[in-house]
Order: C-alpha cells, then structure tokens, then sequence
C-alpha cells in the first residue's frame, strides 16, 4: 500500500514501530500530487523543498528516540490560514503573493508537536461558497466525479484528503465550509464548539461563526488532530478557558442508551431522496447500536438560514475593509485620489460572489436597515440556540443530513447566487448557537454512486461524545467506506 | 415580476459605501441579484421578536485582558516589507486631497 494512503492512526503506529520514515511518506504524498493534482487541483501552493527537509530532522529525532507526539504528519493547510514565510491568499487574487509574517496558533502547535505542512489548499474567496468554483485561481474537481464539484469552502483540503494527496488537512467552518465539502467528497470532517480552537491567524470573515475544522479519512484521526490545536490562546479573545480532553479515548465507548433526536426540520421537501435514503439507514444502524430515536422539532429553524446569511454577510463587510491596498496585498493604482485607489483596489481585487455579500453586508448595517435586518438577525440566532437549548435538555445529539443534496456538476449554480446560500441549511443553524457537529460518510447514493454525509451536532463542548457515535458508525459502515475514488487518471 | 427592493442607484451608494468600484453593467446585475437574495431575507420579517435580546457572540468572549508588559512588535521592514510602496520607513499612498 502506498503510504500517502495510511490513516494518521496508522501512520503513528508504524513511526512509533520504526517500520516506516516521514520522508518515505512525504515522497509517497508528493508523488500522488505530481500524478493527479493537475487534474483534481487540490493546492494553490506545495511546500515541498522545506517539509521534506524538515521530515529528515525528524526522522533523525526518531532514531534518537526523540519522537515527537505528530511523528512528521503530513498537514494540508486551508489557504486562509497563515502559515508564515508560505504564501497565504485566501484564494483571492486581492492577497496574490501575500506571505504572512507569522504563523497562526494552530500552525504553531501543529509544528510544535513535530507535524509538517504540506501546502495550502484551495477554497472558495475568502471562504464564500459551496463549490470551490468562487476561486480566483482554479476550481478544484470532485475526486468521486470530476464533472462534480468537490463542495466549499474547504473544498481543496477535502478533496486532498479523498484522493490520498494528504494524511489530514484543516479547513474553516463558518456555515458548513468543512461538513459540506466533507460530505461531498465522502470523509469527515469536524466543526468543533465556538471558542475549542484559536482563530489566531484566520483571515476572518465571519468571526463570531467561523471555525476551524478538521478533515480526515477516519474519525480517530480527527481526534488526533483535536487534541493537539484545541486549547484556549491568548491571542484569540473568543478562545475559551474549558480544559481539553482526550478525545483519542471518547472512541472507546459504545452508544448504548445514548439518546438522538431527529430534527423534522432538516428531512424538509427540499432534502434530495438518495441523501435521504443513506441518512435514515445509518440512523436505523445507529438504532441498532442500541441509540435511542426520536423525532423532534426545532420551530425557529426555517428563518436560521436567512438570519445567519445576514449576520455572515455583515461581519464580512466589515472584516474584509482591511484589504484597502495600503500595507500589503494587491494595489491598484495607475492615476487619481487615495478614493480612486480603493475603489480600483477592491473592485478589481475581489471576485463577484464577495462583492455581492460585501454590498449585501454593508446594506443591511445601514442605519435605514440595521434594525430590521441586522438586529432582527441577531434577535432570531437567540431563538435558534434557545431551540437547540431545548432540544438537549432531552437528547444527547442531533442527527440529519450535512448537505440537502450530493455533488453537484460544475458550472450547474453558478448563475444562482441564492442557490450558494441555500446548500448550507442544514448546518448553519449549528454555527448560529456555536455548536459542534461532524459529517460521515455515510455511503453512496444508489442512482450516481456520489458520496453522502451524515451529520450529528452536539451540545456545546461535547466533542466526545460526537466523536464517539462517529467512531461506532464508522465501524458500522467500514465495507461501505472501504470504496476508494478511481483515480487512475 | 419580483419586487423590487433596490435599484442600480442604490447599489451604486452601498458600494461607494464599501470603496467598491462599479461599473454600469455590474452595478445592473448586482441589482438583480441583491434584490433576489434581499427577497429570501425578507422572510425574517415573518417573525415577532419584539421581547427578544438580540446574541451577538456565541459563548461567553473571554473578557481577560493581557499584563501590561511591553512586547516586541512587528519589526518595521518586515510590517513594510508586503508592499512595494514605501519611502523613507513609512507606507506610500496616494495623494488624499
């Protein structure tokens, strides 16, 4: 088996064994980007020379019996995380050639724990879509289907990970942006509580939503990852204090006489019936874990999607007046004003999906329309959380859908601005209260054979017991998963 | 038809708002799109939330505020270092008036 296709679990196993090296690895990894990456076009930038230098260092750490908690893992990095003295754009060509100066918390503990960065991934700009096609430099295909889109906004490390072309990869969640993209392209991936992970060093959008996530082939090497970047962080206000714990060790227990609410909300006429067919069947397996179901009602969810559209869009505006030209970045200037300069700067900049939230996030915090748009938003994110709240005072988890529908071809929305908001219904209600959630796979539609995710939410800060029905479905589902994308290209 | 809640001009002001510069075929098609999602929006309006406290933050912020200890900062060649417009160890811009 070639090594670019060993889980992170089993690739501590053999680093810890001495049966396998991290530069043996890298080789392998950076051989299946050479082969397919022109074609899948998961990475906007390879950081080749300095991981294979820095997994020599390692492996040399190793035959010292210094090994270090990562061993070497190879890590994709979503492009709107800085990675310092490694070019960072967020995929807009308004950051073209930006390389940060520092390295955002997570990179650091990543290193700090002897992990590699590989490279960074593509997304949609500034993490606006649900199709990698927002991109201002490449659209990245569906590794399952490559007429397909892979799902965004990490739509790049999600795709890396499928095709073997990393270990483990992070993205940032900030409506579904790691859920989605994993559901499609048929890993997992998890958005962890508001607060779990710094967001030191994210090029933020949305910051009271966003998170990072992370996304892997299997649910311990999520785990894995957990337990080295959560944390709180000095530098991230919103970080929280709450200890952490080791998530390795939720995989251990079985589900019995957990209780799981089925929210009628997200099984709505809008839900495609192959993604509904998988999704039941793997609430029928959990049921035969020995979970409790029960349907349940979340009344305020039909206006989550809307009011959580507002709140992105509008934070958005906000966070994205910082590229102004001046200090880094693109800047366009061939005559006129310092006005001149901005406008030029940042219409050329920016690709239309985030001017369109830009105008649509500075329009409804005018004071004409503050009130009834942006106020009332926040107003109905109370009452999201406040059903949410309700939910768990009776049930342990929730479980749906992660997306309304599979992959779809290229190109298909791409005339419909309305239709980028509406894929992510079903998971940014759990961005609106904060909460943690994963998406499965959960198998494959039966007519197109595409990928389907399966997702369970959980109370705030209670990670583990998410990880671990992920972990016993897993299990569960190990034939069907067992299927690998043809990428014999 | 769909009802039309901004115009051209309307979009014309909110992207001077922003420092967004629009041409006159993008400030059309901004128009109608922005009006189509503004539409899909409009269906909070639904909702009575007059007796509800609006949450602006998930969680609790940490509100921990740092010692007062002098920290070395961003040394000024590598804070000039990501534009090619700098003089004399201060940011270039264009004329203001």
């Amino acid at each position: 088996m070639p090594l670019n296709e060993l889980s992170v679990v089993d690739y501590l196993n053999k680093m810890n064994n001495r049966e396998i090296s991290a530069e043996q690895v890298l080789k392998d990894i950076f051989n299946q980007i050479d082969r397919i990456d022109k074609t899948v076009k998961s990475y906007l930038y390879l950081n080749k020379e300095e991981a294979l230098s820095e997994a020599k260092k390692i492996d040399q750490k190793i035959k010292n019996n210094d090994i270090p908690p990562l061993a070497g893992l190879p890590v994709a990095i979503n492009d709107n995380i800085c990675t310092g003295g490694m070019e960072t754009t967020a995929a807009s060509r308004i950051l073209k050639g930006f390389i940060p100066p520092y390295d955002a918390t997570v990179i650091k503990r990543i290193k700090d724990a002897g992990g590699i960065i590989i490279g960074k991934t593509n997304l949609d700009e500034f993490a606006m879509g649900i199709s990698n096609e927002n991109s201002a430099f490449q659209i990245t295909l569906n590794p399952w289907d490559r007429t397909r889109v892979p799902g965004g906004a990490s739509g790049g490390s999600a795709a890396a990970v499928a095709a073997d072309e990393t270990l483990i990869a992070l993205g940032t969640d900030t409506g579904g942006s790691v859920r989605l993209p994993a559901s499609f392209c048929g890993i997992s991936a998890i958005k962890p509580t508001y607060g779990r992970i710094s967001r030191y060093g994210v090029i933020g959008c949305a910051s009271s939503l966003e998170q990072i996530g992370i996304m892997g082939k299997g649910i311990k090497d999520l785990a894995i990852l957990m337990n080295v970047i959560s944390g709180y962080d000095e530098l991230d206000s919103t970080s929280s204090h709450i200890s952490t714990p080791d998530f390795l060790l939720s995989c251990r227990e079985g589900i019995n006489n957990l209780k799981f609410g089925i929210p009628k909300e997200f099984f709505s006429q809008d839900l495609d019936r192959g993604v509904k067919e998988k999704v039941i069947d793997s609430i029928n397996r959990i049921s035969q874990l020995g979970g409790k179901i029960e349907e349940v009602s979340l009344p305020n969810m039909e206006y989550a999607l809307p009011a959580y559209s507002i709140i992105a869009m509008a934070e958005a505006s906000s966070n994205l007046a910082k590229f102004d030209g001046i200090s880094y970045g693109l800047r366009i200037e061939d005559s006129g004003d310092l006005e001149e300069m901005y406008l030029k700067t940042r219409g050329s900049g920016f690709g239309a999906e985030v001017i369109r939230r830009i105008l649509l996030g500075t329009y409804v915090l005018t004071s004409n329309h503050y009130e009834d748009y942006y106020l009332k938003a926040q107003k109905i994110r109370s009452l999201i959380k406040k059903d949410f709240e309700n939910v768990f005072k009776k049930f342990d988890l929730l479980i749906g859908p992660a997306s309304p529908v599979p992959p779809f071809k290229l190109g298909e929305k791409e005339d419909e601005p309305l239709a980028q908001i509406l894929a992510e219904i079903y998971t940014s209600p759990v961005n609106m209260a904060g909460l943690p959630a994963i998406s499965i796979n959960c198998g494959f539609t039966e007519k197109e054979r595409l990928p389907v995710g399966l997702q369970i939410i959980g109370p705030p800060f209670q990670e583990e017991k998410i990880l671990r029905v992920a972990y016993n479905l897993e299990q569960e589902l190990k034939e069907i998963n067992s299927v690998k994308p043809d990428l014999s290209f | 038809m769909s009802k039309q809640i901004v115009t051209e001009k309307d979009v014309g002001y909110i992207a001077k708002l922003a420092k967004i510069g629009l041409n006159k075929r993008e400030k059309e098609l901004y128009s109608g799109q922005i009006n189509d999602i503004l539409l899909f929006f409009a269906r909070i309006k639904e909702l009575n939330t007059e007796q509800i406290e609006p949450t602006f933050f998930e969680g609790t912020p940490s509100q921990h505020f740092h010692e007062d200890v002098v920290m070395p900062s961003l040394p000024q060649n590598i804070a000039l270092g990501m534009t090619g417009c700098r003089e004399d160890g201060y940011f270039e811009v264009p004329g203001i008036l």
